[in-house]
């Protein structure tokens, strides 16, 4: 790939300035988007200019307070970190023998976890809601956790399988000629040589989890609400929703989690390579 | 299992010769996980839509299936088909031929690349909501944009970019184009480019390589590409809600779905349209993934 920065003219031709412009006008569009969100919660009015009168951070503290946000954050974290730790303990083994086993109905077993991956979320979240509910189990915090284990295990699945082909099976063999155990293979060998496929996948689980909205929003209640359902639930209240700025202010909060999610993910994986391994196995 | 082995030795062993032993063990909690929290929800909903209420019994006949005469009889149910494929459908084909020119023109290596994918890939981390915000404020009445062609005596009147189809439809493309991007630019660069390379050299122009070389060999990642963002544009729920005309124009399948479950607490009708949107989203994705087979599978020469 590189030889082909060689022949590259100088002149661009049309084609990739009309690429250009297409990009340049999405991200107008997403700056705008999210410096006019940012702005907007610390403004103080906002109405028919082109600036809000005056700064202040009040909004914030009006947000944290009206909506218990400290409560919401501190659910939204430890619903994801839950969901991460059951997610990668539950899938990781599961790939493990996805990627190195051929045993009678594989093929069904990989068709099961795929198929919460391409079904809309609501097709099966209803359905899931109504058994949460019946169980009596609505509103809960077990049931937001559960309800996301549903993507992410065979998310985790799907990521893992192909990192765990990569590795030479011969390593594992010699292990087991030197006597170790199953478990030791596991804790000894796979885990080290696993680390960066599991952070990678705990890391976009977590995301994932955080930014989860349809699933989450149809279990949850007060006091098991996670920051997207509590933004939207201000958003979509009674009477024509919250003031605007104190959404935003919620919205600001959100997006640094997330920000800050995405920074410590972008230093251990580079989203493209996990993406393409990702493909290999929805190909088949 | 260990109890048959220990009767008989060769049992087990016949049995891990077709791949069946205890290692096996370990794919039981995933399966469990999906057993419990797919499969039986799964199959009880099926169950629940074959549950109509007495009401829905009443009013739309059918017996059993009075759930199902009420989706497709009633036209306040039913037309919100047709209104979901009329955004997902454009949303997803403009995002994934939107991606190919961009990730064409992303693969060769120059100043700045890191920071402009990171640039692409920062809206997946935004998430519908702040998106749906951002929106309804950039691109509202008094928004930044209408503010700026007002300036510029482009309009005369504020454009109506949000609470309608178009405002749904611009959060669909903000949400669901980097996804697209990052997939096709992973197809891409699975290509081998000497393959151009040696095209070039037989002296066929850009059009041509594009049109032999790069397009056959993309096509199957196209078709999968479409399919995923297909799936994440058509379950659209809460920008169809705040950016568009909730009870109009951008009525979609998983607003009623929701309406049904969460307003009228008719779980059964309620299962019933979120069974029909599953079965909507595999009439496409089956008609897509079968076009898909006639094309090209095989190596490209790219990836190991």
């Amino acid at each position: 790939m590189a030889t082909s920065t060689l022949e590259r003219p100088l002149a661009a031709r049309p084609s990739t300035w009309f690429v250009w412009a297409g990009m340049a006008a999405f991200g107008v569009f997403l700056l705008g988007i999210l410096v006019a969100v940012v702005v907007d919660s610390f403004g103080r009015q906002w109405f028919d200019t082109w600036l809000p009168d005056g700064l202040t951070t009040e909004r914030y503290v009006e947000a944290w307070d009206r909506f218990d946000l400290g409560e919401v954050v501190g659910v939204t974290v430890g619903v994801a970190v839950l969901v991460v730790v059951i997610s990668v303990l539950v899938g990781v083994p599961a790939a493990y023998v996805l990627a190195r086993r051929d045993f009678p109905g594989k093929r069904a077993v990989m068709l099961l976890f795929l198929l919460p991956v391409l079904m809309p979320p609501i097709t099966y979240g209803i359905p899931l809601a109504t058994v949460m509910y019946s169980f009596g189990l609505g509103r809960t915090l077990t049931a937001v956790v559960l309800v996301n284990l549903v993507p992410s295990v065979p998310f985790v699945i799907l990521t893992m399988t192909p990192f765990i082909e990569q590795i030479n099976p011969a390593i594992e063999s010699a292990a087991r000629m030197c006597g170790a155990r199953t478990r030791q293979v596991f804790t000894r060998i796979l885990a080290p040589l696993l680390v960066p496929g599991i952070l990678a996948a705990a890391i976009l689980v977590l995301v994932r989890t955080v930014g989860l909205f349809e699933l989450t929003f149809l279990v949850s209640g007060p006091g098991s609400d996670t920051l997207v359902v509590a933004i939207y639930r201000g958003m979509t209240a009674a009477g024509g929703g919250e003031a605007r700025q104190l959404i935003s202010a919620m919205s600001v909060i959100y997006t640094a989690t997330m920000l800050a999610m995405l920074v410590v993910a972008l230093r251990f994986v580079n989203p493209t390579q996990l993406v393409a391994q990702v493909k290999e196995t929805r190909d088949d | 299992m260990s109890s048959a082995g220990r009767a008989t030795a060769s049992l087990r062993h016949r049995l891990a010769e077709r791949g069946i032993d205890s290692t096996l063990f370990l794919l039981v909690p995933g399966l469990v996980v999906a057993v419990a929290l797919f499969v039986y929800p799964f199959s009880y909903g099926i169950g629940l839509t074959i549950q109509p209420t007495a009401a829905m019994r009443e009013q739309w006949g059918g017996g059993a299936l009075a759930n199902y005469v009420a989706f497709f009889r009633d036209p306040f149910v039913f037309d919100s088909v047709w209104l979901t494929m009329r955004l997902a459908l454009p949303a997803a084909l403009f995002n994934v031929l939107a991606s190919v020119p961009v990730a064409m023109v992303l693969r060769h290596r120059f100043r700045g690349k890191r920071l402009l994918t990171s640039l692409l890939v920062l809206p997946i981390t935004l998430g519908t909501v702040l998106t749906a915000q951002g929106l309804l404020i950039f691109a509202g009445r008094q928004g930044w944009i209408n503010r700026v062609l007002l300036e510029l005596g482009m309009i005369d009147e504020p454009l109506k970019l949000v609470n309608n189809y178009l405002g749904v439809m611009l959060s669909l493309i903000i949400t669901g184009f980097p996804f697209a991007f990052l997939l096709i630019s992973s197809y891409l660069s699975g290509i081998d480019p000497s393959l151009e390379q040696a095209a070039k050299t037989l002296g066929a122009g850009w059009w041509q390589r594009f049109r032999r070389i790069v397009l056959p060999l993309l096509a199957p990642g196209l078709a999968t590409t479409f399919v995923l963002t297909f799936v994440l544009a058509f379950s659209v729920f809460p920008s169809a809600r705040l950016v568009g005309d909730a009870m109009g124009e951008t009525r979609v399948m998983s607003l009623m779905a929701f309406r049904a479950f969460g307003e009228q607490n008719d779980y059964a009708m309620a299962s019933t349209i979120a069974l029909m949107m599953g079965a909507v989203e595999l009439v496409v994705v089956v008609a897509v993934l079968g076009l898909r087979s006639l094309l090209y599978r095989g190596t490209t020469g790219g990836k190991g």
